[in-house]
Formats: structure tokens, sequence, C-alpha cells
């Protein structure tokens, strides 16, 4: 298992996510400068978070013309495994990659808290090792976690099951109070269509240790791991 | 002798169907302020580009592009351009 960590100017969270690739999961990882054009070699590629170009113009706007983001499509379109957190969860829609858009938060206020996410699938190679309906502990912190998108494209995604995680609190229930940002039927992370790209506000690099005071994200990071060995989906590094 | 120029003046702005969340703030400071006819707040973004060409027609299949690719997210937003040629 070999992860590439992508590093746009601007991004916070790449060192943590290497921590929790290289510490916790005992994994190859690499950090990938955004110029970069190729992704071989990896079978998981991490878009983490940040400010990508200090989210000028709009959160991941600019990032996503970055020449690394020509080799994640590719990668992508052959099935690698994709993970954006937060920022990197910004800059797939902004490519393209994941349906939707995330604007300002509906409440004025940059949050950063925990907050409890239910899961919505268990099915996709990101969720595996959790439950349907499981309540998780995690941080978010963002200032433009806002998810909207076109009531069609809304349809679509719960018929496909694309909707992964949904706000909600400490019991499981989707309240508007649980829902910290205003995002549309309270989604903190969906997947494509296929089910290889997955996108969250959430921060799974920031509680994948108990220390941290939730090891609730580390599931992620398992299922990933997991999807990868059981060659559920072709991995780069098979790739000609 | 100077170098031909077209201004581009461009707003782009969230589609109606979105709620944004800082036109809706301002509103309501607005209204703070004793501004009671305020109904609605509607932010958006204005920006100047200049390009070194008088020639307008290819000055507008450039705008439209950048409009499409970079500078609006067409998922949310929607844009519009006014062109200054000047000579």
């Amino acid at each position: 298992m070999r992860i590439g960590i992508v590093q746009f100017p601007g991004s916070n969270c790449d060192y943590d996510c290497l921590h929790v690739a290289r510490e916790v999961l005992q994994a190859d990882a690499d950090l990938v400068w955004h110029q970069t054009a190729s992704l071989t070699g990896y079978d998981a590629v991490v878009l983490p978070g940040g400010f990508s170009y200090g989210d000028y113009l709009r959160a991941g706007s600019i990032a996503r013309f970055s020449p690394v983001m020509d080799a994640v499509s590719e990668f992508a379109a052959a099935g690698g495994i994709v993970l954006g957190i937060c920022n990197g969860f910004q800059i797939l829609t902004e490519a393209g990659h994941l349906p939707g858009a995330l604007i300002r938060n509906r409440v004025v206020d940059f949050r950063c808290e925990w907050v409890h996410v239910r899961v919505e699938s268990a099915g996709s190679p990101f969720t595996s090792s959790y439950h349907l309906g499981q309540v998780l502990h995690m941080p978010i912190a963002h200032g433009e976690g806002n998810y909207v998108a076109a009531p069609d494209v809304l349809d679509r995604m719960r018929d496909n099951g694309q909707v992964l995680l949904r706000y909600c609190d400490s019991a499981g229930n989707t309240t508007p109070a649980a829902n910290p940002n205003g995002s549309t039927d309270s989604i903190a992370g969906i997947c494509n269509e296929a089910g290889n790209v997955f996108g969250l506000m959430p921060h799974p690099e920031r509680c994948a240790e108990r220390v941290l005071g939730s090891a609730d994200g580390l599931g992620i990071w398992r299922a990933m791991t997991a999807a990868v060995s059981a060659g559920i989906l072709p991995a780069a590094s098979t790739r000609v | 002798m100077l170098r031909a120029m077209t201004k581009a003046r461009i707003y782009v702005t969230y589609k109606p169907t979105v709620l944004d969340p800082q036109g809706n703030t301002i509103r309501d400071a607005l209204h703070s302020l004793g501004f009671a006819d305020v109904d609605a707040v509607r932010m958006g973004k204005y920006l100047e580009v200049e390009l070194g060409t008088d020639d307008a027609a290819h000055a507008n299949a450039e705008v439209e592009a950048m409009c499409r690719q970079l500078l609006a997210n067409p998922v949310i937003e929607s844009y519009r351009f006014d062109l200054e040629t000047v000579p």
C-alpha cells in the first residue's frame, strides 16, 4: 500500500495525513508536490485540508488547475482510490470529480469544533469498516463547508447511495442544530458515482488515534487500505 | 504608441436558487442600522481584467472562456461582463 499525499501551496494537513499513513497504518506514503504530473506507483491519493492558494476566488478553484490534478483525473478514471479532506473536498468539487459545491457556512463564522456524523452507507470502499447508521465523533475546521447541489443532482446522489456521511447529534438524529454549516440535507461527505472518489469536510486524520480524543476517523483509512489490498478497485501500481 | 487595450468588467453572482449567507448577514446588519426598506441583499464578485487587444470579438471570446473555466463556478454562480476598448 503506497499513499500519495498531494501538497498544494497552502495545504496544512499534509503532514497529519502523512503521520496517519506511516505511523498508524504502517503504509508507505509520500508527499507529492502539486507540480508533479504523474501518480504512477500509488495505490491511493489523498488531497489534504488547508487553504490552497489562500482560498482566493473560491476555495479550491485555483488548485484544481495544478498539474497534479490531471494525474488525479487519470488516477480516478482508472478506479484509483481518491480521498479529499476539507479543502481537498472543495478541490474535488471544483474539478468536477464530485457533484455540487461548497459555499460559505450559513452561520457567519468559521467552525472549528467536534461534531457527530452518521454513516449513511457502509458499502463504500471508504466506509466498509463501519456499520450503517454508526455515529462518528470527528472534528471540523472550515469556513466554506456548506454543501449545495441542484435538486436533481441531490436526488440522483441519494438514489445511487453517494451520500456517505451526514451531520447529526450524538444520538444520530440529523437536526438543524446538529448541522454546523447549513449543508443541504446535512451532507458531510459524498462519493462519486463509481464510488472510488470520496470528499468530506470532517478531518479523519485528526481523529485516527485515541490520544487525539477520538479514533473514529481511523475506519476511513482502514477501509481504504482494505479496498486496495482486496483489489476491489484497480490499484494505480498495477496499471500499465 | 500605447498598446491597444480592452478592459473587461466582470460580475459573478450566486444563482437565484443558491442561498447567500453573506448577503443575508449584510441584510441583517442593514436592518439593525435602521434601513428598514431593505428586503434582500445578494453579494457577488467584481473583477476587472485588462487584455492587450482591441479586437472586441476576440476579447469577448476570451473573457467568456475565462468565466467558464475559472472565474465563475457554473454549479452555483452565473456571470455577466461588459467590455470597454481603450484606444
